[in-house]
C-alpha cells in the first residue's frame, strides 16, 4: 500500500511539474464550456439540468483521456526510466495501480473544476442535484474506463503517438459498441449471444443511464470490471515486454 | 552474493548472452568488461530482473531473481545504463521518492538522504529540475539513487560515462570506499578504471566469458609484462642503443618509436620479474648513456583486451 501511495504521489506531482496538467485542464474546461453552451444549447433548452453538459463527456474523453494515458508507460520506456522503476522492489501490480490511480485522480481534478457549471445551473433554476451527482460519478467512472484502456495500450509501445491513436480507435469501438457501425461487424457471422454481448459493452449505454440519475449496480460493475480487466492486461503486457 | 548459472538471452536467432555462469562475493569489485554489444548491459538487466532470461538463473544474496524478485531487488542498488531519471523532478523529490519506495522512514530516511546528497555533492542542484542538470550531475543523481538504501549489492552500468576526470576520480573513490563489505559490479570499457578500482575482471565477448582474473594477472598475460621502456638521448644514438639492448640475454625483441625516441625491450617469456630492467640499467651504467627515462611496464590491459575480444584480428 505504501508503495502505491509513493508511486501515486510521484506521478500526480509530475503532472503539475510540467505544463501537461495546466494545458490539459484549460483545454478540457474550454471545450466543456463551448460544447455545453453552443452545441448543447444549455440556455435555449430552458431546463434546469446538466444534460447538455454531460452528454458531451464521452466524446471529449474519447480524445482527451488518451492524451493523458499515452504518456503513462510509453514515456517511461522512451526515457528509460522504466528500467529504474521496474527494478525497484515493487510488483508490476503496484506500479500499474500507482500510475493508473494518479492519472485517474488527475482527470478527477479536471472534472471537479467544472463546478462553476453546477453553480450556474443552481443559480438559474432548481435542478435535481442528486441526478447531477450521479452523472458526475458516472462521468468519472467512464473516464476511468477510457484511462484503463489507454494505460494498457501505452505499455505496448515507446511511441506516444502510436499509443494515442490506438487508444482512440479502441475507445471509439467501446464507445459505439451498441451502435450498428460496430454491431454490423459481428451480426453477419457471430451468434446472437455474442452480438448482444458486444452491444452490452457500450460506454454510451452504461453512461447514459447513470447520467439520468439511475445508479444501477450493473453499470457500476460494468465499469469496475472493465477497468480491472484492462489493468490486468496492463500487467500482462509489462511481463510480456520483460521477456521480449 | 551474486550467483549466475547458465544465464542466456536470445533475441530471435541472435544469442546476446550465452550460457554465462559465475559467482561473486562481498568485498569484491567486479569489473565487467567487453566491447560494445558484448552483452554486458543485457546481463545486468537480467540480474536486476528488468529483462527475463531465455534460460538459466541468477540469484542475489540467495534470492532468485525469477521467483523471488522483490527480496532480491531489496538487496540491490542499480544504476541503469545512461542513468535514466524522471526529468521533471528535482533531485530532492526524486531521492525522497526512492527513499519511500525503499521503505526508509523517520530519522534513518533523513540520515541516508543527507549522507548520499553530501557524498555526491548534490547540494547546489537539489531544487533544480533534473533535465536542466549537466550530464555529470545527472549521473550523480543516478548513483545517489542506487546507494540510497545502503545495499549489499551494487550494480553500476557504466558509472563514469560522461564524467570529467575529476568526477571520474570522485566516483572511483566512492566505489572504493564502499567496497569493503559490499559486492560492487561495474560495467565499463574504460580500462584505466578497471586498474583503478576492480579486484576482479570478467571480460565477455559475444555473450561468453573469455577471461576471469585479477587485473594484475590479466596484465601479466600481456607481452609487455616486465618490458622496459627507455628514452634515448638523441636520434643519432638510438640505433646503437637498440642493438646493444637486443643482444641482452633476457630480451626477446625490441620496438623503437623514433618520433618519441623510445625503445621498448620486451622480455622473453618465463623470465624472472624485472630481469630485463636489471640488465638494461646495468648496460646503461657500463656505456654511460645519458637516457631520458627508464620505466618498467607491468603489462598493458588494452592490448590484452584487444587480443582476447578479437579486436586484434580486425
Amino acid at each position: 500500500m505504501n508503495m502505491i501511495k509513493a508511486l501515486f504521489r510521484r506521478e500526480l506531482r509530475s503532472y503539475f511539474a510540467t505544463p501537461v496538467a495546466y494545458v490539459f485542464i484549460v483545454i478540457f474546461l474550454l471545450l466543456m464550456g463551448t460544447f455545453t453552451f453552443y452545441l448543447g444549447g444549455f440556455y435555449e433548452r430552458g431546463q434546469a439540468d446538466l444534460q447538455p453538459f454531460f452528454s458531451f463527456h464521452p466524446w471529449l474523453y474519447l480524445f482527451l483521456v488518451p492524451a493523458i494515458a499515452m504518456r503513462l508507460w510509453a514515456e517511461e520506456r522512451k526515457t528509460g526510466s522504466i528500467e529504474l522503476l521496474m527494478t525497484l522492489p515493487i510488483t508490476a501490480w503496484q506500479a500499474v495501480l500507482g500510475k493508473y490511480l494518479a492519472a485517474w485522480a488527475f482527470t478527477g481534478i479536471a472534472l471537479m473544476l467544472t463546478f462553476p457549471i453546477w453553480i450556474t445551473v443552481n443559480y438559474l433554476g432548481d435542478p435535481d442535484n442528486g441526478v447531477i451527482l450521479a452523472a458526475y460519478v458516472g462521468s468519472f467512472l467512464m473516464a476511468g474506463g477510457f484511462l484503463a484502456i489507454g494505460a494498457c495500450l501505452s505499455a505496448i509501445t515507446r511511441n506516444q503517438v502510436i499509443a494515442f491513436v490506438i487508444t482512440v480507435v479502441v475507445s471509439f469501438g467501446f464507445l459505439l459498441s451498441g451502435f450498428p457501425m460496430v454491431l454490423d461487424l459481428f451480426s453477419g457471422w457471430a451468434p446472437q449471444a455474442i452480438v448482444d454481448g458486444v452491444a452490452s459493452l457500450s460506454f454510451l449505454t452504461h453512461f447514459s443511464s447513470i447520467s439520468k440519475g439511475v445508479i444501477d449496480l450493473r453499470d457500476l460493475i460494468y465499469f469496475a470490471l472493465l477497468i480491472a480487466a484492462f489493468l490486468y492486461a496492463n500487467t500482462i503486457v509489462l511481463q510480456w515486454k520483460q521477456a521480449d | 552474493m551474486i550467483k549466475i548459472d547458465g544465464l542466456t538471452k536470445r533475441y530471435g536467432q541472435h544469442t546476446v548472452v550465452d550460457q554465462l555462469s559465475f559467482d561473486c562475493a562481498a568485498g569484491e569489485v567486479l569489473g565487467f568488461l567487453g566491447p560494445n554489444g558484448a552483452g554486458k548491459s543485457t546481463t545486468m538487466k537480467m540480474v536486476t530482473g528488468f529483462v527475463a532470461p531465455s534460460s538459466g538463473h541468477a540469484s542475489v544474496c540467495g534470492h532468485d531473481i525469477g521467483t523471488d524478485a522483490l527480496a532480491a531487488r531489496r538487496k540491490m542498488g542499480y544504476l541503469p545504463e545512461g542513468a535514466p531519471c524522471y526529468p521533471e523532478m528535482t533531485p530532492r523529490s526524486f531521492l525522497e521518492f526512492i527513499a519511500d519506495i525503499r521503505g526508509l522512514s523517520g530519522e534513518k530516511r533523513k540520515q541516508r538522504l543527507d549522507e548520499v546528497i553530501g557524498r555526491l555533492h548534490l547540494e547546489p542542484v537539489l531544487s533544480q529540475s533534473i533535465d536542466t542538470l549537466s550530464k555529470g550531475f545527472k549521473r550523480r543523481v543516478g548513483l545517489a539513487q542506487a546507494i540510497l538504501h545502503d545495499p549489499e549489492v551494487l550494480i553500476l552500468d557504466e558509472p563514469t560515462d560522461g564524467l570529467d576526470p575529476n568526477q571520474k576520480h570522485e566516483v572511483r573513490q566512492l566505489i572504493q570506499s564502499m567496497a569493503k563489505d559490499k559486492l560492487i559490479v561495474i560495467s565499463t570499457h574504460i580500462l584505466e578504471e578497471v586498474e583503478a578500482v576492480c579486484s576482479r575482471v570478467i571480460i565477455i565477448s559475444s555473450g561468453k566469458i573469455v577471461a576471469d582474473d585479477t587485473p594484475h594477472n590479466l596484465a601479466a598475460r600481456s607481452r609487455y609484462h616486465n618490458a622496459v621502456r627507455l628514452t634515448a638521448p638523441d636520434a643519432a644514438s638510438i640505433g646503437a642503443i637498440e642493438s646493444a639492448i637486443a643482444r641482452l640475454s633476457s630480451v626477446s625483441t625490441t620496438e623503437t618509436d623514433r618520433q618519441h625516441l623510445t625503445i621498448t625491450a620486451i622480455a622473453k617469456s618465463g623470465g624472472k620479474d624485472a630481469e630485463v630492467l636489471r640488465q638494461v640499467s646495468q648496460l646503461i651504467n657500463e656505456k654511460g648513456w645519458n637516457v631520458g627515462g627508464l620505466q618498467l611496464e607491468t603489462g598493458r590491459l588494452d592490448e590484452i583486451f584487444r587480443q582476447i575480444t578479437g579486436g586484434a584480428r580486425a
